[in-house]
């Protein structure tokens, strides 16, 4: 699926609920979705720090494609990092670069990506953005080798 | 005499309003209170019939502006029982007060190997000025510790003390813990020992019926904006003699008396320490806040703030799990807390989403978070518009976040 695509799917999963209460409850599960980091893995050089809750992000690039893992010490940003690594997570770097990320906005959880909530999601889009221009730079290098 | 809060709350429109579709429930008063309507219809007014610059114009409309501005220089000594009217300085808030303090009494009075006492709760803004200061003047700082309950343990004043020691900083009530410290008797003390004290008064201001004099600080820092006036607006209080001796802030406009190339002298006070043009709008509307608090029954809004207070600390306690910090009897009317093995952010996350304002992180106070070792904390705060009916839902509310949170999960 294309970037696109999974922001379409998430939208709709998202249209049960038009609850604000529920459309929470749904993150916090997926928030609680096992799939975490290993405590060793929570590295300083991993860390985006907010003032509000802290956010890590582990990049991993391979055969073209940069993987993303991540994890938030408070639940529902951990469900939005979810979100955003489903979006994001085994795209090339261009995808990366070029998407026109709406999804969150639509939702109406754009607050929770206003530089002001300093919650470290803001950070950690921007963070994912510059792993990709970092890989791309290497991409072109190894090309021209 | 029983205080009518419906009455007061329409003199805050803003009140009555929802937000998500949810009623707007305002906890957030110590980070800023809301502004009175009169606050507003002065600022209307003044922008629309007659402002002008003050002290300079020659002309109706800058004369009146400055009269206005400066009678609420007589309101505000009054208000705080000031002994002299130039002891009142207008600033932009609590925090250029105490920046102020730091760099002008540093400045006039600190030097190499000096020492200045904080203490372990105070806002940021009553540390880094000094932490500047110091780094400037070769100075040192030392702070007075608490204990976990919140005391400030104001025994260790006394092993604090060397002949070394010039000020003592201490805020007057802690925006985190809420507790009311004993600045009376600290300063006292330190003056026993020729020790000047500044205190930061952001949170007491409106709190208690404050009176300079007897309390007998050399300092007192406050900001309009968590009294119902305008932000951007702030008053320090100096004793003359101190300040006489201080040198400016800042240079410019007002400030000075005659400007040579060669030699320039400076304007006497409060005007020495006003450079610039001020917040005319701002400081002349504030007159309004300061009004509503002198007609205010002070002793009826402290204790229904108190009792408000005290509402809600028992409610909170026996939620399970949860943890109150600052418990020691000195207490004001902030409380803050976190819910066991449910990160702060989340709930207030979903407070917010059911209507409640409150605040939620580190609260401008690292050094406290350090204290419990947390990462943050929630912090709600009453003010005299809030109502019983609203704790009420703000804890029905709070149990269902932990509920959906996964309750209180005991296991850290
Ligand atoms: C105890 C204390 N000191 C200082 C300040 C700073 O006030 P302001 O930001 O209005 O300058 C605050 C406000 O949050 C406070 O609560």
């Amino acid at each position: 699926m294309t970037i696109e695509e999974v922001q379409l799917e998430i939208i709709d999963e998202f249209s049960f609920y038009d609850d604000w209460m529920d459309k929470y409850g749904y993150l916090i599960e997926l928030g609680n979705d096992p799939e975490s980091l290993n405590p060793d893995e929570k590295k300083e050089k991993y860390l985006i720090d907010g003032c509000q809750s802290r956010v890590w992000l582990i990049p991993e690039y391979k055969d073209g494609l940069i993987s993303f893992r991540g994890e938030s010490d408070a639940i529902i940003v951990k469900g939005l990092v979810a979100l955003l690594l489903r979006v994001l997570s085994n795209r090339s770097p261009s995808e990366i670069i070029d998407a026109d990320l709406h999804f969150i906005d639509d939702l109406g959880l754009k607050q929770n990506l206003s530089p002001t909530r300093s919650n470290g999601l803001v950070s950690m889009i921007k963070q994912m953005r510059l792993y990709a221009v970092a890989y791309k730079e290497l991409e072109e290098a190894g090309t021209k080798n | 005499m029983a205080l009518d809060i419906l009455k007061i709350r329409k003199d805050f429109p803003i009140l009555d309003q929802k937000v998500y579709g949810k009623p707007l429930i305002y906890f957030d008063s110590a980070a800023s209170a809301q502004k009175v309507l009169s606050v507003l219809k002065k600022e209307e007014q003044l922008v629309l019939e007659y402002y002008g610059n003050i002290h300079r114009g020659a002309h109706y409309m800058a004369d009146k502006a400055t009269a206005e501005f400066e009678a609420v220089r007589d309101s505000v000594k009054n208000f705080i029982n000031a002994r002299f009217r130039e002891e009142i300085i207008f600033t932009k808030g609590a925090t250029e007060g105490m920046n102020l303090v730091a760099f002008s009494f540093g400045e006039s009075f600190i030097n190499e190997g000096d020492e200045i006492i904080l203490t372990e709760m105070e806002h940021h803004a009553n540390i880094v000025p000094w932490q500047m200061m110091a780094m400037r003047r070769k100075a040192v700082i030392k702070v007075i510790p608490f204990s976990d309950d919140g005391r400030l343990e104001v025994e260790k004043l006394d092993s604090l003390i060397t002949s070394k020691t010039k000020i003592i900083a201490v805020a007057h009530i802690s925006n985190t813990l809420g507790m009311v410290n004993p600045v009376k008797e600290i300063i006292a003390k330190a003056h026993s020992h020729g020790i000047k004290v500044l205190v930061d008064g952001a949170q007491s201001v409106k709190h208690f019926k404050i009176d300079v004099q007897d309390m007998d600080a050399d300092f007192y820092s406050f900001s309009s904006h968590k009294m119902y006036g305008p932000n951007g607006v702030g008053v320090l209080y100096g004793k003359r003699e101190l300040l006489d001796k201080m040198v400016p802030y800042q240079g410019g406009g007002e400030m000075i008396s005659v400007v040579k190339f060669e030699k320039t002298t400076y304007n006497s006070l409060p005007y020495k320490f006003e450079a610039g043009t001020p917040d005319i709008t701002g400081v002349i509307a504030f007159g309004e806040a300061v009004r509503y608090l002198n007609e205010m029954d002070t002793d009826a809004m402290i204790s229904y703030e108190n009792s408000l207070t005290c509402y809600c600390m028992d409610e909170l306690k026996k939620i399970k799990g949860v943890i109150i910090y600052g418990t020691w009897k000195d207490h004001s009317s902030v409380i803050s807390f976190n819910i066991k093995g449910i990160h702060h952010y989340d709930l207030a996350m979903i407070l917010d989403k059911g209507g409640v304002a409150l605040r939620s992180g580190r609260l401008c106070a690292d050094p406290v978070m350090d204290h419990y070792g947390v990462s943050g904390m929630l912090r709600v705060s009453f003010d005299v518009y809030n109502t019983f009916a609203e704790v009420d839902s703000f804890i029905v509310l709070l149990k269902k976040a932990i509920k959906m949170l996964g309750g209180a999960k005991i296991n850290e």
